[in-house]
């Protein structure tokens, strides 16, 4: 693994000089390529990961489960029928319940109806880790993520409590015979262990963007590193209004959207 | 001194037997709930604490209110209190026991709970909670055995326990800040985020335990020679009827708070206890019953007419307990994720295998405090009548 990774990063490093450099200010703007290209410099050890869901491009396909089913199904996350031992990194719900400080009765219809991807914000303030009693869940210094240790997890949920999004899940029952079909790629957890999204942080490190933002034809969600200023997600937020999930509470979440 | 809880009469026999049961019940349960994992529970995604915790900050109160006769008695001399204050410190051992069990049945990998100390993480308050416990529980072994041995021998209890029983005293008072800490730290549940939290959790505290010791007290003057007096009875009576008005005023303080700044995030979670949300209202007849029990309570233990009544005092006692149960052993806790952060509202009920396990739990608990109290009832000679 430490040797994959040196060899790639070797590579990575000549890819980024060379494609990356500085086609992104040029193409910026709404073309996808240029998305592309940002997002393949981005991977390469980013220093703060972000991400930027543009709920308008994501309403345009209605119905749409592409990103949550290739998150799901990568990350081995099982299906459950009762809603009480539901597991979720990445899923749908309304804008309300996103939102419900923004939301207001003449809001527009399209709005007011339309649904909002909600994930772990990858908080620069983590409350989960603060409370977290064994360090099973941290914040990654190199790049921001909120990582998660399921052999070192006791199961208190004290986490789950201090989450303001609603965003940790706990597996109330073993989630093995309930994934349809095991990725072998990726650890299945066990029963009694919280978890969550993880920015696909064993995607990262293959130099691979997260299954959610590779997944989605309208290319709605973009992800990329806060530090590198010419960054997609640096440039979306320069030039839009966007808002976060519960910003007073000092969080700090970095997941960004655009309504 | 141990030997003196292997003998007994038939009635502490039966009793311990039952209790034996009662505890076996609840170990298989755990066993069940062990295999299958916490789904067999209430809990759900939205609400992920439920009984057990609550049991539990419930039971880190009557631990705490131990110091009620501890510090009347060696910080002002106290004497009256000098019969019952093993009572109290033995009561507060049952209790820890059962906190601590309630914490490892409500794990989702127990056997990983050692991981707290493997990892320390001063930045968790479940850390600190887990220090103040283990520590108030050492510190009332340690009292109460020593003081228990001078009293066998006839001689003063040694000087150096003082300074260890003065240390227990801002000890007890520290088990339930952090165990208030535990939940008024987070932004994340308004219900939960308020600076009265921990006083209010001591008030109650202070009024459900001396209330449960009262029972005590009067229970072993039916079944055995022991005699708490009328004195130290009437004297935990007021320290009940205070802490109890104290408590009260504290819930009024919050409401006030809540409901006249009328911010939706705070009034919610009181509107769900008292009137329920839409077709969600499981809690509402609990939560009413310990308002009307609270009211009528105060109403006894405040007339000094009805107070000094024992008989009138043990009803007076039983509806503070059950009062103060309802309010933290079952509406405190899960109220803090009804509704949940995005504001929808999953309910919670307890499941038969989550209550066997807690009445498992309680039965550990009874058990120590009935063979402790068998010891200190033999050592002073007072068991059988």
């Amino acid at each position: 693994m430490g040797l994959d990774r040196r060899k790639f990063l070797k590579v990575a490093g000549c890819a980024a000089l060379g494609i990356a450099g500085g086609t992104t200010a040029k193409l910026g703007v709404g073309g996808s390529p240029a998305r592309a290209s940002s997002t393949s410099k981005a991977v390469h050890g980013g220093k703060r990961w972000a991400m930027v869901i543009d709920l308008r491009k994501c309403h345009k396909a209605e119905e749409c489960d592409d990103c949550i089913n290739a998150c799901h199904v990568t990350h081995n996350v099982p299906k459950f029928d009762n809603p009480k031992d539901e597991i979720k990194w990445i899923w749908r719900e309304s804008f309300g319940h996103a939102f419900h400080d923004q939301e207001h009765e003449y809001a527009a219809e399209s709005l007011k109806h339309s649904p909002a991807l909600l994930l772990c914000n990858h908080c620069d303030n983590p409350p989960c880790v603060k409370v977290c009693p064994t360090q099973a869940t941290w914040k990654r210094e190199e790049d921001g993520i909120v990582m998660m240790d399921w052999h070192r997890c006791i199961g208190c949920r004290y986490c789950v409590a201090a989450c303001p999004y609603g965003s940790r899940s706990f597996n109330w029952r073993d989630p093995r015979p309930h994934i349809d079909k095991i990725h072998d790629e990726f650890p299945t957890r066990t029963r009694g262990v919280v978890e969550k999204c993880t920015f696909c942080e064993e995607r990262l490190a293959k130099g691979k963007i997260p299954s959610c933002v590779e997944a989605c034809k309208e290319k709605a969600i973009a992800f990329g590193d806060l530090e590198d200023p010419n960054s997609e997600v640096r440039r979306i937020l320069g030039e839009n209004f966007t808002i976060r999930r519960k910003p007073e509470l000092g969080t700090k979440p970095e997941v960004y959207y655009l309504v | 001194m141990l030997e003196k809880a292997l003998t007994g009469s038939k009635q502490y026999w039966a009793w311990l037997f039952f209790l034996g049961a009662v505890i076996f019940v609840g170990f298989l349960f755990f066993m069940w709930q062990f295999r299958e994992g916490l789904g067999i529970t209430g809990m759900s995604r939205d609400v992920t604490w439920g009984l057990y915790i609550a049991q539990f900050t419930f039971l880190v109160g009557v631990a705490a209110s131990a110091v009620m006769v501890v510090l009347p008695y060696y910080l002002h001399n106290f004497k009256a209190f000098g019969k019952i204050t093993i009572l109290g410190e033995f009561l507060a051992i049952g209790s820890v026991v059962m906190c601590m069990t309630f914490i490892f049945v409500d794990m989702g990998q127990p056997f990983r709970i050692l991981n707290v100390f493997v990892f320390p993480t001063p930045h968790s308050l479940m850390f600190w909670d887990t220090i103040a416990l283990g520590g108030y529980l050492v510190l009332n072994v340690i009292i109460s055995m020593v003081t228990l041995k001078a009293e066998r021998s006839s001689v003063a209890p040694p000087k150096w326990i003082k300074p260890i029983i003065i240390l227990s005293i801002p000890w007890a008072i520290s088990i339930h800040t952090v165990t208030a800490f535990l939940y008024s730290g987070l932004a994340a549940r308004p219900f939960w985020m308020t600076a009265i939290l921990a006083p209010r959790f001591l008030a109650s505290a202070f009024s459900a335990g001396p209330a449960l010791l009262i029972l005590f007290c009067l229970l072993l003057r039916r079944l055995t020679k022991f005699d708490a007096g009328k004195e130290p009875i009437q004297k935990l009576a007021m320290i009940v009827t205070y802490a109890m008005a104290v408590n009260v005023f504290f819930v009024l303080m919050e409401l006030f708070t809540a409901l006249y700044s009328d911010i939706p995030h705070h009034v919610l979670h009181f509107q769900y206890l008292f009137f329920g949300l839409g077709d969600s209202k499981v809690l509402v007849p609990w939560m009413w019953t310990s308002a009307i029990l609270s009211v009528i309570a105060l109403v006894l233990l405040i007339n000094p007419g009805t107070r000094k009544n024992e008989r009138i005092l043990v009803f007076a006692c039983v509806a503070v307990f059950i009062a103060l149960w309802i309010e933290k052993g079952l509406g405190l806790v899960v109220t803090g994720f009804i509704p949940n952060p995005l504001g929808v509202v999953n309910e919670y009920w307890p499941t038969l295998p989550e209550v066997m396990i807690a009445l498992g739990v309680y039965g550990i608990g009874l058990l120590i405090i009935t063979v402790l109290y068998k010891i200190a009832l033999s050592v002073r000679g007072e068991v059988s009548r």
